[in-house]
């Protein structure tokens, strides 16, 4: 049985966009047809738990664009919130603008609101304590296709409360100097059916400028530009996609597969979008400009090598 | 036979069977999946068997594509496996409101509805993969006077239950999702249980499916949703 202290919850005064809880995702799942999951930007997400104390992969509240507003009744916590977003901490006699990578303290009748990310999209707020979620393979991470997770696998929504099982005893505060860079370049790795494509439409494809169109969200990032032209089939037997991969469906715009991508497809991959830049490119807002840049596999591998270096150095700092 | 290994990405495998489409060809990838899975290679976080491909993604701060090729390509898959493989049979009603796509059938086909339902039903239908969304089998071979192709702008929503088909496939939609499968009837089946989580799919690759006709009437009977 788990013992639920009674007092320590976060009321949702409004939801937000599409606000979820997320943590590392669920694995070896694929073969049934359930996604990965999890955090869109790994970075800011183990960022966020290290500032408030919690374990790495302990759940976070992620959210895109418009986030939560929350009001907190119960004893003293701290939480943080990372990525690049502005918010308000309302105190009982007065307002102040909250900094990210920087814990605060909050209590009973306190409030956070989390008016937007600035020229991205996704930011995380960890709260340090256990939070009473339901957990669904291993992972608490929120689907809403397949209503697959916690919260019955749907976005939070205004009106409803967020249950707290154990606030963290430590309640030192931290900060760490992080700034989120900006990516113009996706680096790209050639797919399994770059030879679908004309002489034309490869080089359209690795020079020229595409655009982040709306119809962008956890599933797959969407992008307009000149089409690429496909001089063999528009369409392949289905089979497995991973994240990253960049299909191109008959209407010759690319499509980007995210962490709730569907597990199987048949659209043919022109390219790969390499693990480095993975946490950058979720966060790339629509009307965004972005180029692609074709890279070896042995690049690649030493890139993301440098970038987890780098991720560990930062949380060492923290 | 596995016919080549590639990178799809730098952390995933993209293991190609040839590009025959067939019962014989996809019971070899999915013999590659089970000895995959049973072994644990460390670092391999998912396995995607489909009709002809198997692709076998792994977690780049654990291991790399050498290694994993590597260990693929001296995989032992001589191994008996055990097979647990089931028959199933999945009924489906037909009547209206259910058979979304039974007047663009019947023309495209040139065929009446009874004639395409008594070529669909009471078939044994193998199950080459199941994704896409969670649980939907991917099942064949359909007969071949039924085969054609997806709508041309396929459906935002079609409803949880629906059962299609296109080219020589079948498939059960587990979930309302967009799609443009030809929508023949809808099943009042449980095909995806997600709170078993040990097996949360009705039917997996390998299995074998019948369809059989039931009446409305069965159908609200039968409803588990």
């Amino acid at each position: 049985m788990r013992v639920k202290m009674i007092g320590n919850y976060f009321e949702i005064l409004r939801g937000g966009i599409n606000t979820t809880f997320q943590d590392k995702g669920r694995e070896n799942l694929y073969h049934i047809g359930i996604p990965f999951s999890g955090v869109m930007d790994n970075r800011n997400f183990l960022l966020a738990n290290k500032l408030v104390g919690n374990h790495l992969t302990a759940p976070v509240i992620e959210f895109a664009y418009q986030g939560p507003h929350l009001k907190y009744t119960g004893d003293k916590l701290n939480f943080v919130i990372t990525g690049d977003v502005i918010f308000k901490i309302k105190k009982k006699d007065n307002e102040i603008d909250g900094v990210c990578y920087q814990s605060y303290h909050l209590e009973n009748g306190d409030e956070i609101n989390i008016i937007s990310t600035n020229k991205s999209v996704y930011g995380y707020f960890a709260i340090g304590s256990e939070i009473d979620l339901n957990f669904q393979w291993n992972s608490c991470s929120i689907n809403t296709k397949a209503n697959i997770g916690s919260n019955n696998g749907k976005k939070l929504d205004s009106g409803q409360k967020i249950n707290l099982l154990k606030i963290n005893s430590d309640k030192t505060l931290k900060k760490v100097n992080y700034i989120n860079s900006k990516i113009e370049n996706i680096r790209v790795i050639k797919g399994t059916n770059f030879d679908y494509f004309s002489d034309e439409g490869k080089k359209i494809f690795f020079e020229k400028e595409f655009v982040v169109s709306k119809l962008s969200d956890r599933m797959g990032m969407r992008l307009e530009g000149p089409k690429i032209e496909n001089i063999i089939n528009t369409n392949i037997k289905s089979e497995g996609l991973v994240k990253g991969v960049i299909q191109v469906p008959a209407d010759g715009n690319p499509i980007i597969m995210l962490s709730d991508h569907g597990t199987v497809g048949g659209y043919p991959k022109i390219g790969v979008v390499v693990s480095v830049d993975y946490d950058r490119l979720v966060q790339l807002a629509p009307g965004s400009k972005v180029k692609f840049q074709e890279i070896e596999l042995s690049d690649a591998e030493t890139l993301f090598k440098l970038y987890e270096m780098e991720t560990k150095n930062l949380l060492s700092q923290i | 036979m596995l016919k080549n290994i590639s990178n799809l990405g730098d952390a995933a495998l993209y293991c190609d069977f040839g590009i025959q489409v067939n019962k014989a060809t996809n019971l070899e990838v999915i013999k590659y999946f089970n000895t995959i899975r049973e072994k644990k290679i460390k670092g391999i976080n998912n396995l995607t068997p489909s009709y002809n491909k198997l692709i076998i993604s792994f977690d780049l701060r654990v291991t790399n594509f050498s290694e994993i090729k590597k260990k693929i390509e001296n995989l032992d898959t001589t191994i008996e496996q055990n097979k647990n493989n089931k028959k199933i049979e999945v009924p489906v009603c037909c009547e209206e409101n259910f058979a979304l796509d039974r007047d663009r059938l019947e023309k495209k086909l040139n065929l009446s509805y009874q004639e395409i339902l008594t070529k669909f039903f009471d078939k044994e239908y193998f199950c080459y993969m199941t994704g896409f969304i969670a649980g939907m089998p991917f099942l064949g071979d359909i007969d071949e006077n039924l085969r054609t192709q997806r709508l041309k702008t396929p459906r935002v929503k079609v409803p949880q239950g629906s059962v299609g088909i296109t080219e020589q496939f079948a498939n059960i939609y587990t979930f309302d999702s967009p799609g443009g499968w030809n929508i023949i009837g809808n099943t009042p089946l449980k095909v995806f249980d997600d709170s078993k989580e040990k097996d949360p799919n009705l039917i997996n690759p390998g299995d074998t499916i019948i369809f059989k006709k039931i009446s409305r009437q069965e159908y609200e009977s039968k409803n588990d949703r």
